[in-house]
């Protein structure tokens, strides 16, 4: 089936983008639109004591500066934290109020304090630097590991230690004594670094009001289009849902980023009322370096303990997160139930405990960001596992096969349950593609050129398919994480899927198009996928989390399972035979065996003219379905990266990258090897050069491109990608989700090769001065005690 | 950027008219950083004065043991151009690694060198292979042209016209780039002009551009990559940021000097 | 305020625009050409790439009122009926997916071909990822565009 599923078809979306005639949200134009910049606080953490609009307000073509209290006023309500997390004690965690426009207080350099509605953008920004705030500058916390330290500045006035909650899982007791009864314990301090997400599409957001219908219409760079309506509407108090539309066009890249509802979209909404004109807001990337929520930031303390075979007996980890100066959307859940849940990755470990505390500095918030707490446990996992290898004299995939699970499904001592899973086959695969058995060799070679050349594993699990309801609600989440799907066959055959879902570049008008051409033998050309408007589309929970596969597509597939049997009946009781006798392919239906059929156009007319439907039958062909995934699913997979380090300046060149996925069923083969592509590019960037610095003066250092290293196509190489596959039984495809995998799995895979080349450790991101100073550091002769 | 008025000159008297004419003028030629910068609110002129469409602005030419490049030339047209690939190799090479390929369509030495960036790869071209800087008014000796950091001994409303470098016997450039802005974090030009070495140091001064003594007298009695061994460059007085320390930029100092080296020997 | 004349896809274009007008600025809301897109503020992103006068530059660090007779192309002027052979292979090898840099990698992409030919120089892998240099994608990995760039090269 040359459209189907598992066929590599090009992209039908492809057309418009190539012809630059996409419709990003900054492309669209409205009538008689004006525009808003934003008033940001320079400081990371002060009083506001007074705010002087009277100077931009003064400005031909200035139409308004609206404030906090204004804003508050007017009922508008705080930013929500959506996942109840609760501390080891009992306490409910402790979220410091987050208001649109800061009233009080601002809390980290970006916090947005006032919004000025002008004629013209240049107007808009030259006005915003003309409003005058008084500030009470305050001594910022900044510090990830510090913020809890006596002494330090309280980020929100009535939480203590800055923080947010204490949280565990597994089991303490046990996994100390499983550690006081090791042969071996290896101890490792990490930390993983603060990352901004930089989707090349800054943030937009265009707010219309219509006072005639008391109707809002936002566009927006959302990933989630239904659930910033929900989010706008229950908490934010801009509007009831069913006078509030959003509108998700054209988005450039989310990675997480674009999931949350920002301080910029509600004012903009909130302002357009106020105002009585359409305004509108892109972010320049200075402006979404100190805006966009920020990842990953973790401080890690673990130990791991093995027997005398080297079989892991206990793994204790202490993590501190960084929320940054407010809890973001899902800033809660990240840290705890994606990442403490993952620490067993593919081993069998009889005892598990991780302790993890979230604290609140003046920095930008922090959230999900591309694998969205399984980075983060992947590190933490798998530089253990190499560190462990060479204290005990192993070689580093020898440890992982000892410790490998085998049988499924596995419940861990964190949670989760691994469904499917063959670590064996996957590593075997990787190894093979990435001909470890000539390492050696290359590395002498490489030697005799003043180089030095390492390899790195990654053998990691992840936990996707963004959730089970039920489970999500009894963990905490403020959400379900279904999905909806609704298929209409037209009356002359053409197909429509609706979807909750959103594409913003994983190819969902191709991939999802391919379930139907597979399912009924449509040319896929008359398949049309439709996503991102609250008003065409039923509600449903968007794209992140690698969600779109074993949700999105599950819940295509239901609705597709509706339309089968309602065409079965019609063709039956048209060709008077029985159901079960009906076959549909090719686009027809015929009576098996024979050659009595209906065209795919016949049956869809049959369907909305109902001159001839079975007794009790409703005329139309449309099928809905909301799919409520059973469990989580859990890619793995393998990867194997060998590295060439030049000790005179510290460079580390990627000399090759080998990515061996187990992502279960592929529905197209090209658009998978592109997010592991991505998502390995990303990893790289984390590993080797990313990396959001902060002064003590809580100034961001890294707020454009000059600063924050991007990897570039000169910075990493053509990769390898092999599949095996061990289908999920927890969806109709066997689908695990394939968009964060790369990113989860890469970086450790590249500092593991770091340090197998260098010899000693070295903390992310690896750059050129941090790995010269690493080999310094080495090879000093240590002073005579 | 704010607002700005524009004047295309077609000489450089109406140039340099325009310039003294303006409240706060400034040149443009490429503007790869000049309009940047303005776009940051970090530079407000009041005119621009755009000189690239000025006669003999933007060419180059080959003289008696001289190549002169215009002001105005583009970094990909010096990369590019035969006589410069002919003569100076190592200066072709320097202008093919400034920037990326849209920027090297449009930035020119002139910009580069009369901005002074302490980052920038001309400067240490300019200093390092002994080349005169012509103006409008005067011919400056680079030695005398560089003043620190974003500064150089250029008089209000004088134009830099072109760069006369005498070619050298041999030559060559190493640059580290800063990984995120892809500027030398350490770029070192080496040349042997008519019987003298300079060696000169742009990306890792805390005040720009700087010739090296050491390394000049070390390679002047022998022109090869060991001569420098145990040459240890000074990291008081040299930048340390977040993306390395003054200790670092020491070493790779080293390490692109005798790469440079390497390249001319 | 200046008055300009210039060509952009082929047809003639004279507007009275502010001199501080960006040719990203100017495309995208005097001409509505919007398939340049502004990515970032350092001249770094490459995502609003288009051409002047043969050459590939950054038009978010071009003023409009620098480019009287000039002939700029965009990416919306780059078909001719058919998708430019670039344009055909980064479909062909999945060379975008958001498509947000892709105008700015096709642009930068067509005009590396251009150059390499006329140098009579191979456009070797190496090659492309270093002449990518100014070009950022958070999507693909380059992987893909590089092929893209590889299989147009063969086709131009």
């Amino acid at each position: 089936m040359s459209d189907g599923i598992g066929a590599r078809v090009k992209r039908k979306e492809d057309k418009r983008f190539l012809l630059g005639k996409g419709k990003y949200t900054d492309d669209i134009r409205v009538e008689n639109q004006s525009f808003g910049a934003f008033v940001r606080s320079p400081h990371a953490h002060a009083r506001i004591k007074g705010i002087d609009a009277s100077a931009a307000l003064a400005m031909d073509g200035v139409l308004a500066v609206h404030t906090g209290p204004e804003l508050k006023a007017d009922g508008i309500g705080d930013i929500i934290t959506g996942w109840a997390i609760t501390s080891k004690n009992g306490d409910p965690m402790k979220i410091g109020a987050w208001s649109p426009l800061a009233t009080e207080k601002v809390r980290y350099v970006g916090d947005s304090v006032a919004i000025v509605v002008a004629e013209t953008q240049a107007l808009a920004r030259l006005a915003a630097e003309a409003v005058d705030v008084d500030y009470e500058v305050l001594a910022p916390t900044v510090a990830t590991g510090e913020a809890m330290n006596p002494g330090q500045a309280l980020v929100h006035d009535e939480i203590p230690n800055n923080m947010c909650f204490d949280w565990e899982v597994g089991d303490e007791a046990k996994t100390d004594a499983g550690l006081a009864g090791a042969a071996h314990v290896t101890e490792i301090d990490l930390i993983n670094n603060r990352l901004s997400p930089n989707a090349i599409e800054p943030r937009s957001a265009i707010a219309v009001y219509d006072d005639a219908e008391d109707h809002y219409t936002l566009y927006s760079t959302s990933q989630n289009p239904h659930v910033a309506r929900l989010v706008l509407s229950a908490f934010y108090n801009v509007a009831p849902e069913h006078k509030l539309r959003v509108i998700a066009p054209d988005v450039g890249g989310g990675f997480g980023s674009k999931i949350y509802i920002y301080p910029e979209e509600i004012t903009c909404l909130w302002a357009s009322m106020k105002t009585g004109r359409t305004i509108r807001w892109t972010a320049e990337r200075s402006e979404s370096f100190m805006t966009d929520a920020h990842a990953r930031d973790h401080v890690t303390t673990a130990k791991m303990g093995f027997d005398a075979d080297g079989k892991i007996v206990g793994f204790k980890v202490d993590t501190i997160a960084n929320l940054g100066a407010y809890a973001s959307l899902f800033a809660t859940a990240t840290p705890t139930y994606l990442y403490g849940t993952l620490l067993s990755g593919q081993y069998a470990m009889p005892a598990i405990y991780c302790n993890v505390k979230a604290v609140y500095t003046n920095t930008v918030p922090v959230d999900a960001y591309r694998g969205a707490g399984r980075p983060e446990a992947t590190y933490v996992v798998e530089r253990m596992m190499e560190k462990a290898a060479r204290e005990m004299n192993m070689d580093v995939a020898d440890l992982r096969r000892k410790n490998f699970i085998r049988e499924f499904p596995y419940q861990t001592e964190v949670l989760l349950a691994y469904d499917a899973g063959d670590f064996d086959a996957v590593l075997d695969m990787a190894q093979q593609a990435a001909n470890v058995a000539g390492f050696q060799a290359r590395k002498a070679e490489a030697t005799s050129r003043g180089k030095m050349r390492g390899i790195g594993y990654s053998c990691f699990i992840e936990a996707c398919g963004l959730a089970p309801s039920a489970a999500a609600g009894s963990l905490g989440s403020g959400v379900g994480l279904w999905e909806s799907a609704e298929v209409r066959v037209n009356p002359v055959g053409t197909i429509e899927i609706l979807t909750g879902a959103h594409s913003h570049g994983q190819g969902h008008e191709t991939t999802f198009a391919q379930l139907a051409a597979d399912r009924f033998g449509v040319p896929i050309d008359n398949v049309s996928i439709v996503h991102g408007d609250t008003d065409k589309v039923q509600f449903g929970m968007g794209t992140y989390g690698s969600r779109s596969g074993p949700v999105g597509m599950s819940a295509v597939m239901k609705a597709l399972d509706k339309v089968e049997a309602k065409v079965k009946k019609i063709v039956a009781h048209s060709l008077e035979a029985a159901e079960d006798d009906i076959v549909i392919e090719g686009g027809e239906a015929k009576i098996a065996g024979t050659d009595k059929k209906m065209a795919w156009h016949e049956i869809g007319l049959a369907a909305y003219l109902a001159h001839n439907l079975p007794e009790g039958m409703e005329p139309g062909l449309k099928e809905t379905s909301f799919f409520d995934p059973v469990n989580f699913s859990f890619p793995s997979g393998c990867f194997i990266c060998e590295v060439e380090v030049d000790p005179q300046t510290g460079t580390t060149q990627i000399v090759q990258f080998v990515a061996a996925d187990d992502f279960g069923t592929i529905i197209n083969p090209m658009i998978v090897e592109g997010q592991v592509h991505g998502g390995v590019t990303q990893g790289i960037g984390q590993a080797l050069m990313e990396g959001v610095v902060y002064d003590d003066d809580g100034q961001l250092l890294t707020g454009s491109y000059m600063d924050y290293c991007m990897p570039r196509a000169d910075d990493v190489p053509s990769y390898t990608i092999g599949h095996g596959c061990t289908p999920s039984p927890n969806n109709p495809l066997g689908l695990k989700g394939c968009g964060e995998a790369g990113a989860i799995g890469s970086p450790v895979a590249v500092i593991n090769a770091i340090v197998d080349a260098i010899g000693t450790d070295v903390e992310m991101p690896a750059t050129p001065s941090r790995v010269w100073a690493a080999i310094q550091a080495s090879s000093m002769p240590q002073a005579a005690e | 950027m704010y607002d700005v008025k524009y004047h295309k000159p077609a000489s450089l008297a109406d140039a340099v008219a325009a310039l003294a004419a303006a409240d706060d003028g400034k040149i443009l030629s490429g503007g790869q950083t000049l309009l940047p910068t303005m776009k940051q609110h970090l530079a407000a002129p009041s005119d621009l004065i755009d000189v690239r469409g000025i006669d003999g602005m933007s060419s180059i030419s080959v003289g008696n043991g001289t190549i002169t490049i215009g002001a105005a030339t583009v970094h990909a047209d010096v990369a590019d151009s035969s006589e410069v690939k002919a003569n100076i190799p190592a200066l072709a090479a320097l202008a093919e690694g400034i920037g990326d390929p849209a920027v090297r369509a449009m930035g020119t030495i002139g910009g580069s060198i009369a901005n002074n960036d302490p980052a920038a790869d001309y400067p240490s071209a300019v200093l390092g292979l002994g080349a005169t800087v012509v103006t409008n008014t005067r011919e400056i000796a680079a030695d005398d042209f560089f003043d620190g950091m974003f500064a150089t001994s250029l008089d209000e409303g004088e134009i830099i016209t072109a760069v006369r470098f005498p070619i050298p016997s041999r030559a060559g450039y190493a640059k580290f780039p800063n990984p995120a802005s892809r500027y030398a974090m350490a770029g070192v030009l080496v040349a042997e002009t008519g019987g003298s070495v300079r060696v000169a140091v742009t990306g890792a001064g805390s005040d720009g551009v700087f010739r090296h003594a050491g390394m000049e007298s070390a390679l002047a009695s022998n022109f090869t990559a060991g001569a420098l061994d145990g040459i240890t460059i000074d990291p008081d007085g040299l930048l340390s940021d977040i993306h390395g320390s003054a200790a670092y930029r020491a070493n790779l100092v080293t390490v692109m000097a005798g790469r440079a080296v390497a390249y001319a020997a | 305020m200046s008055s300009i004349t210039m060509t952009v896809n082929g047809k003639a274009v004279s507007q009275d625009v502010p001199d501080n007008t960006l040719l990203s600025d100017f495309l995208r809301e005097s001409l509505r050409f919007t398939g340049t897109h502004v990515g970032c503020d350092t001249s770094q992103c490459g995502a609003c790439v288009v051409h002047v006068d043969g050459r590939a530059v950054k038009s978010c660090t071009t003023l409009a009122v620098s480019l009287e007779g000039a002939s700029v192309t965009t990416v919306e002027g780059v078909a001719n009926g058919d998708l430019h052979p670039m344009q055909a292979a980064f479909n062909e090898h999945h060379g975008l997916q958001c498509g947000f840099c892709t105008p700015g990698m096709i642009m930068t992409g067509i005009d590396m071909v251009n150059r390499y030919k006329a140098a009579g120089k191979p456009l070797t892998e190496k090659a492309i990822r270093a002449e990518l240099e100014g070009n950022i994608c958070r999507c693909t990995g380059y992987h893909n565009i590089v092929k893209a760039i590889e299989d147009a090269a063969a086709n131009m």
